[in-house]
């Protein structure tokens, strides 16, 4: 354990003590595999993080295995531990990560890449896989950003694709069996990507043609497949849940039980990449949820709970679900958070219930501000529903709204960029039709906001050219403009983000193996917390990319043909390229594709025959 | 509703977790053990709960307490019991004491606290402590400059300092002090100003700091009797 004088040094010294309700003490001396597993940001974003409780919960419910947890230390403990040489530890045991025979680090979003080379620099693992012994742990990535794993494939002997609870079981005895039987690093890590879901990157090998596209992408090997198919949970309700996550001291980002109601979407918006990946919609049992619901409330001690999923309005027993929860945390004095809800009169209904009107706010994201626009994207959501649902929500009492954007889409012009304005002002037009004068409270206070627009595997986006900064930057102007020339300004409230981290985020997205050099500059040259605006340095990136000769144009601005091959092309997801390519020509012909309980697009996930894929289809109704 | 008074322990990592942490451990404490506690009413109820004495983050205590109110109870030991199964390692519930209706409430009944200071390892005093200590109280005044939120200003320390001891074979200074609202003395504060009087000076991190107890007085101010803050509640 770090010692008390440097414990009193440091900001935030209960991030680093372990010792939490719930956090899981086993005895060294009697387990085979010892795991760590983090998440490569600050304490408090990795504990208020569903997956990670996940894993770790299951892989503690292995007998042969202790699964620890670590975080991305804060720059005050970093300096400490580079001063006096203090290796990066596990929470639980307190003890150095390079003593684990496996460092798990989940991958959530690109921003934080040069955190995994300070968690490795910190534990001493060669940061390259290839300089790695076997006197060093098996560094596995999963998470999202490992359906492209590219960019950073150089850092990690492994990759798990897809579901976390359904092949590390398989992946664990492999490894105490090859153990145990004396064979190498390298041994293990050929046959371990011969499984369901494993990406071992050393054994691929691509090559590029000319313009910098890749030529092949190829297995080294005869018994290695070309193709990683993702992992997925079949039978939700019959799976790994933490009943009893890990309860911190300090309050962190996500400070209240989270019950996870379903994966998947069956929304298809096109630039959406969670509802491609996690396809098909695969729903848990409400008795399930309800039993789960009561058992982390008191294994917890939390006074809060929250729905978790991608549309939660989607949940086919939602109702009787909320009742339930209703019902129980007002007798316990718990709150309950309900995000993700569509607007309309059941949810209106609900939240009323569950919130104090007066002090929350409406949520809608219209993503763009034209019909038009919204077509492309796919988003159903029309501006009547919008307004129908806005109109409710202030005859109900509410008068604050979010509205939430996204500028850079394909096929974007002025009009859209203008719908944006047009469209807070409308609705702060339905609040004074709506609400006569003695019943307001003030104005009504919109809040708009926009995000750029960043283009990810496994998306119909995939093909779209990314805007530049300068673009982006353009756009949010016109907006901001625009908001200042409606009746209603004074109502409405316009943020915007800064343009550096977005552009960095597309070269990452759509990122091949040539950028974990940049990467790795960039860390050396002092980038880290990329995601915390206070420590990204745009000027050391720009240095990274011209030093290390790689275009940030052409993984952004570069407009790709339709039979490309992408970095990304061997991994299935499940949802094949033909019908994400019949999904891009649609979004340019501003045609609409129905949800899948309507009608099934033929996407490819039929394949796994669980979940709405297996409902009777209600039809189109236009 | 009934009061009931709470001492608790807090030992090894726990001491790294501030005051406000302990709060919200104790309120999700106080569910796990389905501690039938008291809310207040209005749209978003909290816990009837309340803390003694503040304790500074890096100082372990053998005698901290908070008062709660609870809306049935079967019995003192069976809330300690199934408070202690719910705690992590390094607090432990030490009494549950239910307070008599008219008690004043936690906060307001502190008049002093014991302490017990030992040395780290590389920074034992090179000097003989326990040489000037009588000396050091024998002043007219201990004057000493006091940093506040509003600037410096110039305090007496002697009436706060009811007993400050030095154990040479145990090599741990003991001090009872104020511990008062009006006119709590850390005591870190104290062994800086004694180090500085026997012309020495003290580090941050010297010093290894343990509350022994906190107590309030149910004597007069001229002729104080401090007992522990449980005194004054009765086992049910």
């Amino acid at each position: 354990m770090l010692n008390d004088e440097i414990l009193l040094k440091i900001e935030k010294p209960a991030c680093y003590i372990g010792g939490e309700v719930n956090s899981v003490m086993k005895d060294k001396d009697n387990v085979d595999i010892r795991f760590a597993m983090c998440f490569p940001d600050v304490y408090e974003i990795g504990m208020s993080h569903l997956g990670i409780q996940i894993i770790y919960d299951m892989l503690n419910r292995f007998e042969d295995t202790w699964c620890e947890r670590v975080y991305a230390p804060w720059t005050d403990l970093d300096a400490v531990m580079r001063e006096n040489e203090i290796p990066l530890f596990a929470l639980e045991s307190q003890e150095p990560i390079k003593d684990f025979d496996f460092l798990g680090i989940t991958l959530q979003y690109e921003m934080c890449y040069t955190n995994i080379l300070q968690i490795l620099e910190l534990s001493r693992i060669p940061v390259w896989s290839k300089d790695r012994t076997d006197a060093d742990p098996i560094v596995i990535g999963g998470g999202p950003c490992s359906y492209n794993p590219e960019p950073i494939a150089d850092f990690f002997d492994l990759f798990y694709i897809g579901e976390g609870e359904t092949m590390y079981r398989r992946l664990l005895d492999l490894y105490k069996e090859m153990k145990k039987s004396g064979h190498s690093r390298d041994e293990f890590l050929h046959e371990a990507g011969k499984l369901p879901g494993i990406y071992c990157p050393s054994l691929y090998e691509v090559t590029y043609k000319e313009d910098g596209t890749i030529a092949t992408f190829t297995p080294k090997f005869e018994d290695v497949p070309a193709t990683i198919d993702k992992e997925m949970v079949t039978e939700l309700s019959d799976t790994y849940y933490p009943l009893k996550p890990v309860v911190p001291f300090i309050k962190v980002t996500q400070d209240r039980v989270v019950l996870e109601i379903m994966r998947g979407c069956i929304r298809g918006c096109r630039f959406c990449q969670a509802g491609q990946l996690y396809r098909p919609l695969r729903e848990r049992d409400v008795n399930v949820l309800k039993n789960y619901a009561f058992e982390m409330l008191k294994n917890t001690g939390h006074e809060e709970i929250s729905l978790s999923s991608l549309s939660s309005s989607d949940y086919s027993q939602l109702p009787e679900l909320i009742d339930y929860l209703i019902e129980e945390c007002n007798r316990k004095k718990i709150n309950i958070s309900l995000p993700s809800l569509r607007i309309d009169a059941f949810s209106l209904d609900v939240m009323s219930k569950v919130q104090d009107v007066k002090k929350s706010s409406l949520t809608f994201a219209p993503e763009a501000g034209s019909q038009r626009l919204r077509d492309v994207i796919n988003k159903g959501l029309t501006e009547e529903v919008i307004l129908n649902g806005a109109r409710e929500a202030f005859e109900g009492g509410w008068n604050k709204v979010k509205l939430y954007f996204m500028l850079g889409l394909p096929t974007e012009t002025r009009d859209d960029m203008e719908g944006i304005a047009k469209l807070s002002n409308e609705i702060a037009k339905v609040y004074y039709e709506t609400v006569p004068k003695e019943k307001r409270q003030g104005r009504v206070q919109i809040v708009t906001s926009t995000s750029f627009f960043v283009p990810k595997p496994f998306t119909p986006f995939q093909w779209a050219q990314m805007s530049t900064k300068e673009e982006f930057l353009d756009k949010a102007y016109i907006v901001k403009e625009a908001i200042k020339s409606q009746l209603n300004q004074k109502s409405i409230k316009y943020n915007w983000h800064e343009a550096d981290v977005t552009v960095l985020e597309g070269v990452f997205a759509r990122g091949d193996r040539k950028i974990s050099e940049v990467i790795y500059h960039a860390y050396k040259k002092g980038c880290l917390f990329d995601s915390w605006s206070e420590y990204f340095n745009n000027e050391l990136w720009l240095q990274s990319f011209e030093e290390c000769g790689v275009s940030i144009d052409f993984y952004t601005t570069r407009k790709r043909s339709e039979d490309e091959i992408f970095p990304w092309d061997f991994i299935s997801c499940g949802v094949s390229k033909e019908f994400l390519l019949r999904e891009w020509k649609k979004a340019l012909d501003e045609t609409i594709s129905p949800n899948c309980r309507q009608a099934c697009q033929g996407c490819g996930a039929s394949g796994y025959g669980v979940g709405v894929c297996t409902e009777e289809k209600t039809g189109v109704s236009l | 509703m009934m009061k009931l008074r709470i001492k608790f322990s807090k030992h090894g990592p726990m001491v790294f977790i501030g005051h406000l942490d302990m709060m919200r451990y104790f309120q999700k404490a106080m569910r796990r053990a389905e501690v039938d506690i008291s809310y207040s009413s209005g749209f978003s109820p909290h816990q009837i709960m309340s803390f003694a004495a503040p304790l500074g983050v890096g100082i372990a205590s053998n005698g901290e307490y908070m008062d709660i109110g609870v809306d049935s109870l079967t019995s003192s030991d069976q809330i300690k019991d199934a408070l202690n199964r719910v705690m992590v390692e390094g607090v432990t519930i030490e009494s549950v004491k239910v307070l008599p209706e008219n008690a004043e409430n936690a906060m307001s009944s502190v008049a002093a606290a014991k302490y017990t200071i030992s040395f780290r390892e590389k920074y034992r005093p090179n000097f003989d402590l326990f040489g000037q200590i009588n000396d050091y109280l024998d002043q007219e005044c201990i004057l000493v400059t006091k940093e506040t939120k509003k600037g410096t200003k110039e305090i007496d320390l002697k009436p706060h300092i009811y007993s400050f001891t030095f154990d040479p074979d145990k090599k741990v200074v003991s001090m009872l002090v104020d511990a008062s609202s009006s006119g709590n003395i850390k005591p870190v504060f104290v062994m800086e100003d004694y180090y500085k009087y026997c012309g020495k000076s003290a580090g941050e991190f010297d010093f290894i700091v343990t509350r022994e107890d906190t107590y309030t007085n149910i004597g007069t101010d001229e002729m104080p009797n401090f007992v522990p803050l449980d005194y004054v509640g009765e086992d049910y």
